[in-house]
């Protein structure tokens, strides 16, 4: 799972059926003292996720395993809202 | 697998209903000699590992096996706490690199 930060929407009209109802954030990776790192994700999010919030990103076909994206074709889901880090 | 270290901890609040008490580390993964490699990433725990400890971990959808029945919503899992590394080349691996970095005084 990966640091992330909300930085748009994405919308589509023609998609897969299986996605039709679901937000789709572009988010972008960043390190744990908060600064970007390059590169963007569209991903879904379970949360309800909002603009230049932390989040946790899951990858992969763990992604299916989110809230309401069994059986979707997701590689990538929001699934949790970032509080605090504390770095040792 | 690969090799980690623990260098913080995330909280939560909202999250995915199967993230519910679990612990969600900050790891820096390490090359075979200690040294860093890569971006920092979030791991559950399923070892009870602690700040600075050295630990592997594993990725991909494997990384839900050690929670089984359960299925949390996770890509990378923390599975086991390293005691030691040998390591024939090219550079020997001293004892004192396995002691956590925050015990020794300096990050």
């Amino acid at each position: 799972m990966i640091l992330a930060r909300v930085v748009g929407t994405v919308v589509a009209t023609r998609k897969d059926p299986r996605l039709e109802g679901k937000k789709l954030l572009i988010i972008k990776p960043i390190s744990p003292d908060g600064k970007d790192e390059p590169g963007y994700i569209v991903s879904v999010d379970t949360v309800s996720a909002g603009f230049r919030e932390r989040v946790i990103v899951v990858a992969g076909s763990s992604a299916r395993m989110a809230e309401g994206c069994k059986d979707t074709p997701v590689d990538s889901a929001i699934v949790g809202i970032v509080d605090d880090m504390r770095l040792d | 697998m690969y090799l980690g270290r623990v260098v913080g901890c995330v909280w939560a609040t909202v999250k995915d209903p199967s993230l519910n008490g679990q612990r969600l580390l900050l790891i820096q993964p390490l090359t075979p000699e200690l040294h860093r490699t890569g971006k920092r990433l979030i791991c559950l725990d399923c070892t009870g590992a602690g700040a600075g400890e050295l630990i592997y971990y594993v990725r991909g959808k494997e990384a839900t096996f050690p929670f089984a029945p359960a299925e949390p919503v996770a890509d990378s899992a923390v599975v086991g706490i390293v005691d030691s590394i040998h390591l024939k080349s090219p550079q020997p691996v001293s004892a004192a690199n396995l002691t956590p970095r925050h015990k020794k005084g300096k990050r």
